[in-house]
């Protein structure tokens, strides 16, 4: 009994040397990115596609031999943090990452349930975070050191307002949301004052919600059915896409049904099928018919991963430009992190007319990009199709 | 009138799932007075082997070039599921609970809760987190009756569930096996001292009650095809709540409960603004449990439970 806590304790007690002397080895200048993407949980495949945009920008950044911020070339690292889809467990690994890690700039969180809670994280220890693909107001409000790579839901909402008026002509709308989700239920809010600016009060004749992880909508589609709504808009993710689009088939509602952002994932039309096939969404943008260095970043995805890359991809990569610019703006590294974080953060806001792959963006004082949206339409062979463009 | 037709329609073909997968909780708990909170994971894997099986099935078709017929398939994809499901269910019996058996009744609720987790993480370890889309074996048709919508599927998840607990009911009423289980249910201490072997029943019923959720799982894969490392989580707990209401160890109550869970869940949302749902669908259970609290077929303690 004593001969194996002796063991014990020796161990113990070699583990802590080993500790410490990684600890006085000589620090190389390195500068340290965190990513905080939802590697597991409710959409895997965003995370997916943040990782390997990440994962592509770095591998850019190596064949240059590093990263130029002034007259010295510096290592660049990611620290890839899985937030499981969970607004807790973000707000966790930014605080790793920051306190920890050390890190000089976040990537991330996505969605906006996550992006909300662990954007006061990094705002409080005065990190720059960028959420690429957070389209909550929240997100970014009152945070200075909180910026997005993507417009924002209030302009989102008339978007598809506008677009069903004019190109549809459509009077009354039905709406079908996740109560218990940021996004989904902001955007509902949105879309249902843009609809009712335009077709005054009662145009929206079901307003329909659920709760995550929710798998049968039967009754609330019987509703929207019996409402003689002309379309559905629900601005769900992917794996509620797929159920609401073939239930609502199901049950004969045959209406347009229209989607936001959330849809342009390259799993919706994988898990959707022909179900899918001429329905809309507004998104970032348009992978079918790009041109430029869009198609450059979307041709080298395509090649790495196998896939074309869905708008989490495309804005996550303008995020970390978006940041490597940042930097190499700021002119020179301390290597005191409080110092250099400031010193990209105030790079990040003062950002004008950059060239991203997702459409140009300046930043406005709260940190959130002007730039246009996309209206995009599900061709038969399940590819996302660019119809129209609305700016702003 | 066609409206609530078409909630009947959805609350029948939702109630199926919280039935089948009810009779799993009490039949396990009518026997070991315990209940297997792996169940709602045991109904995940179900539905995650019936999606290997159709998929093998449906390549190999494909490769030796005969067309099956969708049923056909469909049918060998339940057969299949359901076998290896049983067997988990039997090596979970063995591997959590039995060596716990006289343990106290917390640390066996925590070695299902523990399990439960053990094979959500290692079917997102192994599968990895991306969702699959449940293969439709059969041709959705859609019906018009008068307004009122179904599909083949509908028809076939309530018939086979109906199927499925008509079968064992007869099981237990009829077979000498299902005597034993009866006899189980009355004390599982004595009852051994009689002959019968707890080591043969309780296995033999978790792999009943296990076949039954993957039977369960697949039904539920045809009717919303896309799944995922933890839809058994909240099934589970809802189920786990219509095994209560129906009362404790009755497996007619189980069915029952979770056909009533189903529409009551079902036609709140028809009434009352959908947001309020699960608020107004569970108080009313509370409600329910609060004048009639050993649930619809349940007994007090001091009487015998009974399957």
């Amino acid at each position: 009994m004593h001969k194996s806590r002796a063991v014990l304790v020796v161990f113990f007690m070699f583990f802590m040397a080993f500790s410490f002397m990684s600890c006085g080895k000589e620090r190389e200048a390195r500068i340290k990115i965190g990513i905080n993407a939802p590697i597991t949980g409710d959409i895997p495949k965003v995370g997916e596609g943040t990782k390997y945009a990440a994962q592509m920008w770095l591998e850019e950044i190596e064949k240059a031999g590093g990263l130029q911020v002034g007259d010295k070339k510096y290592k660049v690292e990611l620290v890839i943090e899985d937030n499981e889809s969970k607004a807790e467990s973000a707000v966790k690994a930014n605080t790793k990452m920051i306190s920890e890690d050390g890190v000089l700039i976040i990537i991330g969180p996505q969605s906006s349930k996550q992006a909300i809670a662990a954007g006061g994280v990094a705002n409080d220890y005065k990190t720059p975070m960028i959420s690429p693909w957070s389209t909550n107001p929240d997100t970014t409000r009152n945070r200075p050191f909180v910026f997005r790579g993507c417009f924002l839901d209030p302009f989102q909402g008339p978007v598809v307002a506008n677009f069903v008026k004019e190109e549809l002509g459509f009077k009354k709308a039905a709406v079908l949301y996740d109560v218990a989700s940021d996004y989904p239920k902001c955007l509902a809010e949105y879309f249902k004052k843009a609809w009712e600016g335009i077709n005054g009060p009662g145009s929206v004749v079901a307003y329909e919600s659920f709760t995550t992880k929710d798998a049968d909508f039967s009754s609330q589609l019987t509703k929207i059915k019996g409402s003689g709504a002309e379309f559905l808009f629900t601005p769900q993710y992917y794996n509620e896409v797929a159920l609401i689009v073939k239930q609502a088939r199901e049950l004969g509602f045959t209406a347009p049904i229209l989607g936001s952002d959330s849809w342009g994932s390259a799993e919706t039309v994988k898990l959707c099928g022909p179900a899918c096939s001429g329905l809309y969404f507004s998104t970032h943008y348009a992978a079918a018919g790009a041109k430029g260095q869009t198609k450059e970043f979307i041709d080298s995805y395509k090649q790495k991963y196998g896939y074309v890359p869905d708008d989490v991809g495309a804005l996550t990569w303008d995020a970390l430009r978006l940041a490597q610019k940042a930097i190499q703006n700021a002119g020179s590294l301390t290597g005191d992190i409080a110092k250099d974080r400031q010193a990209v953060r105030d790079q990040l806001a003062k950002t004008k007319d950059f060239e991203g792959i997702t459409g140009k963006m300046s930043f406005t004082e709260e940190g959130d990009p002007i730039k246009c949206a996309v209206i995009v339409r599900i061709s038969d062979k399940g590819e996302f199709e660019f119809y129209k463009q609305v700016c702003p | 009138m066609e409206f609530v037709l078409q909630n009947f329609i959805n609350a029948m073909q939702w109630g199926s799932f919280y039935a089948l997968i009810a009779l799993g909780y009490s039949m396990v708990y009518s026997i070991l007075m315990l209940f297997n909170f792996t169940h709602g994971d045991i109904f995940m894997t179900g539905a995650y082997i019936g999606f290997g099986a159709a998929t093998v099935l449906l390549f190999l078709t494909a490769s030796v070039g005969i067309s099956v017929p969708g049923w056909l398939l469909l049918i060998l994809t339940i057969l299949i599921s359901m076998m290896l499901t049983s067997l988990l269910g039997i090596i979970v019996e063995r591997v959590g609970y039995r060596p716990l058996r006289d343990a106290p009744r917390a640390s066996a609720a925590i070695t299902g809760l523990m399990i439960g987790i053990i094979l959500e993480t290692g079917n997102l370890a192994v599968l990895g987190a991306r969702r699959f889309s449940f293969p439709s074996l059969i041709e959705a048709v859609t019906y018009n009756i008068g307004g009122v919508y179904f599909t083949n599927k509908k028809i076939l998840i309530v018939g086979v569930s109906l199927f499925l607990m008509l079968l064992l009911h007869a099981f237990i009423r009829k077979s000498r096996w299902g005597m034993a289980m009866r006899a189980m249910s009355y004390d599982y201490q004595v009852v051994p001292l009689m002959g019968v072997s707890l080591n043969m029943i309780a296995p033999m019923t978790f792999a009943i009650g296990s076949a039954l959720a993957a039977a369960a799982g697949i039904l539920y894969g045809m009717a919303y095809p896309v799944l995922d490392p933890y839809m058994g989580v909240l099934l589970g707990w809802k189920s786990f709540v219509a095994a209560i209401l129906g009362g404790r160890g009755s497996i007619l109550g189980a069915a029952l409960a979770g056909f009533l869970l189903g529409f009551i869940e079902i036609f709140t949302a028809m009434i009352f603004p959908s947001t309020l749902r699960d608020l107004i669908a569970y108080t009313i259970i509370l409600l329910i449990l609060t004048f009639r609290p050993y649930g619809f077929f349940g007994q007090p303690y001091t009487t015998q439970l009974r399957l």
